[in-house]
């Protein structure tokens, strides 16, 4: 048949066409890089096969039905009819569904049960549009708190609690593990094992507003020796300011008003984040009156941003959308709305000595 | 009342006057003029309106999809900011949802249903034209907001908290949480009067089990629009009270829940999908069973599938829902009933290979579409048992993957039997063929083009490329697929438009048909093209599931007679059997409609903008019911 033969011409021009365009593997499904995300990988590899094979089978059997007639009549019996709907339409589906289910719930009753003891607890929260991250230990004590770059450990159990502050985001690094929303009001949990270092992209994957698509992260995943040095320096206040063009560039943050969405610990209060939430704690002793007063006036002010103490340190800015060099640093500053139109993140006009000042002081917070 | 049985053709005995037959087209005439044109309310008139109307929408959704292909063309294209994009998306998925599959399908419905069971109009035609009067003012407000610039942008799916007037201020949210609710208005409107006129008026002898299977169809969409439409509705009101009355169904800070949203907005969202799939099943059989000319194997097994699939799609809506931290026990049952309604659907499928089977098909358009529908349909039915699996879906949720799928699913399920159904019932319509040339053509780009398209987005989704975003990094590597399926969705645009032109040019220039050009069964196909006011000269008597060809063969037709010609008689028959039972007299044009309906607009539309228009379309509606009601003797009129 003519017409399924353009369906395999467009089926392999299709493939031809993907086959050729190498894609950095750091956002993908296809190459899985934690235990949960193979699981997952795998069972897409069977689903693939399988359902080549039905939609051959498929078309196989139209084609055969059609061909029988080429020369005269040939209509199936109502017996042969009836086997044909038994065998095809009911048995041989059914036989395939219930193999997928239950292979699919196998694999998500693993995916989804609690994560062993001893994992690593960090807490993701989502803002239009970055990502707040907060590790915690044992206790539940905060360690540190970092923006739009999460390091863990290879092959140790990585637990993530998941929440929002404004709008339903949803938490995606295609090589570690399928996405989690992250819902206001409500704490969401998932969990996956690392088994190779690298550098994985993830993306807010629940549309959030105008800037839902530049809002990434990174996922550095790295050895225990090395994750341990790196979120002891986290931990660390920031970084002194012991040069005249360093304090100078210190200076720049605070009376720019940097200061007044931007934390810095050891520099300026602490975050804004913190009143924001306990805003929020008590609003149905309110009438509706001043709720809505005071939603209003919440939207106004100045919302939280991310927190800047190791800025340094970090690969990225505008969550992921930028290198993190002096160049983009000054560009970001002056410009946010020419990277990202509608960021919350207003432009700041820095004379350009000042400007230098402040982005050699943010390089300088490693 | 009396049958009367004739040879084919008529006898001279039983042939009707040419004045009672001349009487009778006055007494069923719509008024000409441009005034007479807002009192007509025969359902030819109104389904013909429904289609072009959808059709419309079609085009301006369509367009709207080509300027996001062009932003997405290359990485960090400047086209256009995020949001004019957000409001091209949102307006993209509302209006191919709400304004064009399922009125266009309502359409089919209205404008087939009355001529394929034999009666001579639907029951309550006033309600008809009020339907349709509600859903063209809703499509015109929500598009003038779009050239005003104030769409919504929140999706289609106006998920909360993102939906509400802390996160989307201005008018944009309003008019969508309104006019979802107009839209809908209409929908149940339809619905209800299909079902009525489904069960009450088929001609006599038309049992429950000699109905064609397109007539099954739209019985059963309608009935899960009434199902369905409602918790979208109320969904949308508590939307408009929490934006315009400051009520808190969904703030979180005052213990809202944004997963109640979700769940009102699923329970319809996702049997909307098969409402709309459905009335498409109902297409492919009509022209499988013409072009085959034997009637289907296993209408019993089609009728209990179409059902089935009715009920289960109301138990799917939380595979939406997967990755929103619903526990896995209760998310499990849903991948069980995901899976489940791929059994009914193959059942279908395979009714229909049974049916094809060895048969001498004439390769005509509508049987190419058909044939299309068969490879991209079981490729979207594949994709979506995948995304049933739930560790499946978290990866590939809200990524392209999904959005390559449900095109698959609505393209290849709806849209090509819609075409198919086009070039099938426009000869009755219009009284002239389309192009068979154009459509061969027409056809090939449009399945080149679908496939081109869509195919590579299931890639760009497994390789981490998000729904809904306005651009994309060079660095992420998607550039070459985008500009690939860029390219594409234009040759896709070129195949409709030749149907469009097509259909353009064989308004005057087309082969005249005859009253059945393709040799048909169904009872539609008795009657001239396009039909006369009264749609049957005589009401016809039903004898088999394939009337034509039987009554071809036995050489005679039987007629019910005693249907006066000086009012508009419409005759009803019981449930089941279709016996008939007693004359309903129908309305005749009529103002009310068109007035009540912009009375109900200025209410809703107002409320937008202050609360006194909530008080003054009210009480303006008020008055438009008191005119509509207004008791009259119809036998009297005329």
């Amino acid at each position: 048949m003519t017409f399924r033969c353009r369906n395999v011409l467009v089926l392999a021009a299709a493939l031809v066409a993907e086959s050729s365009i190498a894609s950095p593997p750091n956002q993908t499904a296809l190459v899985p890089a934690s235990d949960q995300a193979a699981g997952i990988a795998s069972l897409w590899m069977a689903m693939l096969v399988g359902g080549c094979l039905i939609f051959v089978a498929v078309m196989l059997i139209l084609a055969l039905g059609l061909w029988r007639a080429r020369r005269q009549e040939h209509r199936l019996s109502h017996l042969a009819s009836r086997n044909l709907v038994i065998a095809a339409g009911v048995a041989v589906p059914l036989a395939v569904l219930i193999a997928l289910v239950a292979g699919s719930l196998f694999l998500g009753n693993n995916i989804s049960s609690r994560p062993p003891d001893g994992a690593l607890h960090i807490e993701v929260i989502g803002w239009r549009w970055w990502w707040e991250i907060r590790y915690r230990d044992s206790q539940g004590e905060l360690i540190a708190t970092t923006a739009n770059e999460i390091h863990v450990p290879v092959d140790r159990p990585v637990r993530l609690s998941l929440t929002s502050e404004d709008v339903i985001h949803s938490f995606w690094v295609p090589n570690l593990h399928g996405k989690t929303d992250l819902v206001p009001g409500q704490t969401n949990s998932s969990w996956f094992t690392a088994r190779r270092a690298g550098t994985f992209h993830g993306q807010c994957a629940e549309f959030c507003g105008t800037q839902h698509a530049l809002m990434g992260f990174r996922v550095i995943a790295q050895s225990a020796a090395e994750f341990e040095t790196w979120l002891a320096q986290q931990a660390q206040p920031a970084r002194r300011a012991d040069s005249p063009m360093l304090r100078r560039g210190r200076e720049a943050f605070v009376s720019a008003g940097c200061a007044s969405c931007h934390v810095i610990r050891g520099v300026t209060p602490p975050a804004l984040a913190n009143a924001v939430k306990t805003d929020s704690k008590n609003p149905l002793s309110a009438d509706v009156r001043s709720l809505s007063k005071a939603r209003t006036a919440a939207r106004d002010k100045p919302v939280p941003a991310p927190d800047l103490t190791h800025f340094g340190s970090r690969l990225t800015l505008a969550a992921g959308t930028r290198p993190n060099t002096a160049g983009h640093i000054g560009g970001w500053i002056s410009d946010p709305q020419g990277i990202k139109p509608g960021v919350l993140m207003p432009p700041t006009m820095l004379e350009p000595g000042e400007l230098t000042a402040l982005i050699g002081y943010l390089q300088s917070l490693r | 009342m009396s049958q009367v049985t004739a040879n084919m053709p008529e006898s001279a005995s039983s042939a009707p006057s040419e004045q009672a037959t001349a009487e009778l087209n006055r007494t069923w005439a719509s008024p000409a003029g441009f005034f007479g044109w807002f009192t007509h309310v025969n359902h030819r008139k109104i389904g013909f309106r429904f289609i072009m109307t959808s059709l419309v929408f079609f085009v301006l959704a369509g367009v709207l999809a080509l300027l996001m292909r062009l932003q997405l063309i290359t990485p960090e294209n400047s086209l256009m900011g995020p949001e004019l994009f957000n409001q091209l998306f949102t307006m993209h998925g509302t209006t191919m949802m709400f304004f064009f599959a399922v009125p266009i399908m309502e359409g089919l419905g209205i404008y087939l249903v009355p001529l394929m069971i034999g009666t001579r109009d639907m029951c309550f035609p006033r309600l008809n034209a009020f339907g349709y009067y509600v859903y063209l003012i809703a499509g015109i407000v929500l598009y003038l907001s779009l050239f005003l610039g104030m769409a919504p942008a929140a999706g289609w799916f106006a998920y909360v908290p993102l939906a509400n007037d802390m996160f989307s201020p201005g008018k944009g949210m309003d008019i969508w949480t309104t006019m979802i609710t107009f839209i809908e208005l209409s929908a149940l409107t339809a619905a209800v009067e299909l079902i009525v006129t489904i069960f009450k008026q088929r001609a006599p002898g038309m049992s429950l089990d000699r109905m064609p299977l397109f007539v099954w169809a739209i019985l059963v969409m309608s009935f899960m629009i009434v199902f369905a439409m409602p918790t979208v509705m109320v969904g949308s009101i508590l939307l408009m009270l929490d934006r315009t009355l400051m009520t808190q169904f969904f703030v979180v800070a005052s213990g809202g829940e944004p997963l109640l949203w979700q769940h009102l907005f699923w329970f319809f969202g996702h049997p909307e999908v098969y409402i709309i799939f459905v009335p498409a099943l109902g297409v492919l059989s009509a022209i499988i069973t013409t072009f085959t000319h034997k009637r289907l194997f296993g209408y019993t097994a089609m009728v209990l599938s179409l059902v089935a699939i009715g009920f289960v799609s109301f138990g799917l809506w939380v595979h939406h829902m997967f990755t929103t931290g619903l526990p896995h026990l209760g998310l499990s049952f849903f991948t069980g009933a995901s899976a489940m309604i791929a059994i009914p659907s193959g059942v279908q499928i395979f009714c229909w290979i049974a049916s094809l089977w060895g048969a001498r098909i004439r390769f005509a358009t509508p049987m190419l579409f058909v044939l299309g529908f068969f490879a991209v349909f079981v490729i979207g039915g594949l994709t979506g048992v995948m995304v049933a699996s739930i560790p499946f879906d978290m990866q590939v949720h809200d990524t392209y993957f999904v959005v390559a799928h449900f095109h698959y699913v609505l393209i290849g399920g709806a849209v090509l039997p819609l075409f198919g159904g086009i070039y099938y019932w426009y000869p009755k319509a219009t009284g002239r063929l389309m192009s068979e040339r154009l459509g061969r053509w027409s056809f090939a780009l449009i399945f080149i083009g679908l496939n081109a398209t869509f195919f590579p987005m299931h890639q760009l989704g497994l390789e981490g490329m998000p729904r809904r975003v306005y651009t994309y990094l060079e660095t992420m590597g998607w550039g070459n697929l985008n500009l690939f399926i860029s390219l594409s969705a234009f040759v896709l645009a070129l195949g409709f438009g030749l149907t469009f032109l097509n259909m353009w040019m064989s308004r005057s220039r087309g082969t005249p048909a005859g009253p059945n050009p393709w040799d048909a069964d169904s009872l539609e196909w008795a009657t001239d093209s396009p039909p006369a006011n009264y749609n049957f000269r005589h009401i016809p008597v039903v004898r088999s599931g394939t009337p034509l060809w039987d009554d071809a063969i036995a050489n005679e037709r039987q007629f019910v007679s005693g249907l006066r010609n000086d009012r508009r008689e419409v005759l009803v028959t019981t449930l089941v059997d279709a016996e008939p039972q007693a004359v309903v007299i129908l309305p005749q044009p009529t103002i009310w409609p068109v007035l009540l309906a912009v009375a109900v607009s200025i209410g809703f539309i107002g409320t937008i903008f202050s609360p006194w228009g909530f008080w003054l379309g009210f009480f303006l509606s008020f008055w438009m019911i008191v005119g509509w009601l207004w008791p009259r003797r119809p036998w009297q009129e005329n």
